[in-house]
């Protein structure tokens, strides 16, 4: 029998396995860089996650368009999940017609501010027809109305740094959006539906739409935005409520 | 002692066997959330369906690690079937073991493993990014090909029971030409045993 662990393959195998933990190490620095490591990258399935994440971010347009469909195709039964927010504050808003509502926009932007549901439909609209499809399975076709979230971004100033931007609703949950997202031209803050103000539990008074990501993206009875560098400081640092009961944070899938 | 598997062969296999049934367990589990099944672009509670599963709803649990279950497995199963379709072209598996009627499989077993292979995989990776709203935004003929999001789903649901079939026979086989000695020259690589199998 010859002799495996000759001085010279030990010193070999020790050299190729720090260079590859360094070049491992590089690399992944480098992918955090440009956006391409998800909030939920740890552990076992946050290698899944990264790998869909990062070849996604990497190999396709970040400003592809969500098919968009005909009024025909509209789905007559729109259902939702969850009720809406039981909270006293978000009640008293919703008895008086959400007129003392106001959607704060504050975080990395030169000019934090606030926006009443008439100064948001003074601005330019946007309105498209787009499938949502559920995680559960089911989905459904409808036709949303709303201010693009990127002219209000423009007109607080986004910061150079900024990474993510945040979504509070009146409820516990909360939800982020990448930079390639937040400033794709279908991300909505909509409110109507269907040639309708937005139903209550479709997230009265305002909700947001993301036709590139499954349903639970749209963040609904939304509250307040934040622009921010990183996730790591809200709740447990995995970028949105969802992976913290268990689902993906990126869910464009 | 006969050579019967090459080493890519029986690594990928065993690799692409953890993947696919991590793929089933994560599959249940997310059909869970909706048993049922529907054609064209669109389906709800409340809509006709082209098939109501005779299984239980089961909304809260198990479609989340499902999900992020099924991702993992699929990308195991997809770059290990890369590196199996290039291998196999490159060394010419394919052509020796499945393409020429000389091979150690008769024609029906040729003809099933070429269409898991070259069929009913891709067709399952296929109608699976379908399903991706951020894949489709990118190429919508991956969905209108299929009709609708709904239909791409129905069908990835008729593949996997295409391909449960496949296993379940390729396993009946593998016991009636004697699972030890397949099972171990699909370890080892050799087989004691004459050129008949699975």
């Amino acid at each position: 029998m010859r002799n495996f662990l000759t001085r010279r393959s030990l010193i070999t195998t020790g050299l190729a396995t720090a260079a590859g933990a360094s070049g491992l190490a590089a690399a992944a620095r480098l992918a955090d860089r440009y956006g391409l490591i998800p909030p939920d990258h740890g552990g076992i399935y946050g290698v899944g996650e990264t790998l869909t994440y990062a070849s996604q971010r990497l190999l396709m347009s970040h400003h592809s368009l969500a098919r968009e469909f005909d009024r025909s195709q509209i789905s007559r039964v729109a259902p939702v999940n969850g009720d809406p927010p039981q909270r006293e504050s978000y009640r008293r808003l919703l008895a008086g017609g959400f007129a003392e509502w106001r959607l704060t926009v504050d975080g990395l932007v030169a000019r934090p501010a606030g926006f009443s549901l008439a100064e948001l439909k003074r601005y330019p609209s946007r309105t498209q027809i787009t499938h949502q499809a559920c995680e559960e399975g089911w989905s459904f076709i409808a036709e949303w109305t709303g201010v693009p979230l990127a002219d209000i971004l423009n007109l607080v100033g986004v910061l150079p740094q900024a990474r993510y931007v945040v979504f509070f609703p009146f409820d516990e949950s909360w939800d982020s959006l990448d930079m390639p997202d937040a400033w794709h031209p279908q991300t909505l803050l909509a409110y109507a539906m269907n040639g309708q103000e937005l139903p209550t539990p479709h997230g009265a008074p305002v909700r947001l739409r993301v036709p590139r990501q499954l349903g639970y993206k749209s963040v609904k009875y939304l509250s307040r935005i934040t622009v921010t560098d990183t996730l790591k400081n809200i709740g447990e640092g995995l970028g949105s409520e969802s992976p913290e009961i268990g689902y993906s944070w990126y869910a464009g899938i | 002692m006969a050579p019967r598997h090459s080493a890519v062969v029986r690594i990928t296999h065993w690799i692409a066997t953890l993947g696919f049934f991590g793929l089933l367990v994560s599959g249940i589990a997310i059909l869970l959330a909706h048993p049922r099944l529907y054609w064209g672009e669109t389906g709800s509670v409340g809509t006709p369906s082209l098939i109501d599963l005779p299984l239980p709803f089961v909304l809260v649990g198990q479609s989340g690690w499902g999900r992020y279950l099924h991702f993992l497995a699929a990308w195991v199963c997809v770059l290990t079937g890369l590196l199996y379709v290039f291998s196999g072209l490159l060394m010419r598996h394919f052509r020796k073991n499945l393409l020429s009627a000389s091979a150690a499989y008769n024609l029906l077993q040729r003809i099933a493993y070429l269409v898991v292979v070259f069929v009913l995989f891709p067709l399952m990776i296929w109608t699976g990014l379908a399903m991706s709203p951020a894949i489709a935004s990118v190429l919508p003929a991956l969905v209108t090909a299929f009709g609708g999001q709904q239909s791409a789903r129905t069908i990835h649901f008729f593949i996997t029971i295409a391909l449960i079939l496949f296993v379940a026979v390729h396993i009946t086989m593998v016991c009636r030409a004697g699972f030890r000695t397949r099972v171990g020259a699909m370890i080892t690589g050799y087989s004691a045993a004459g050129k008949e199998g699975a």
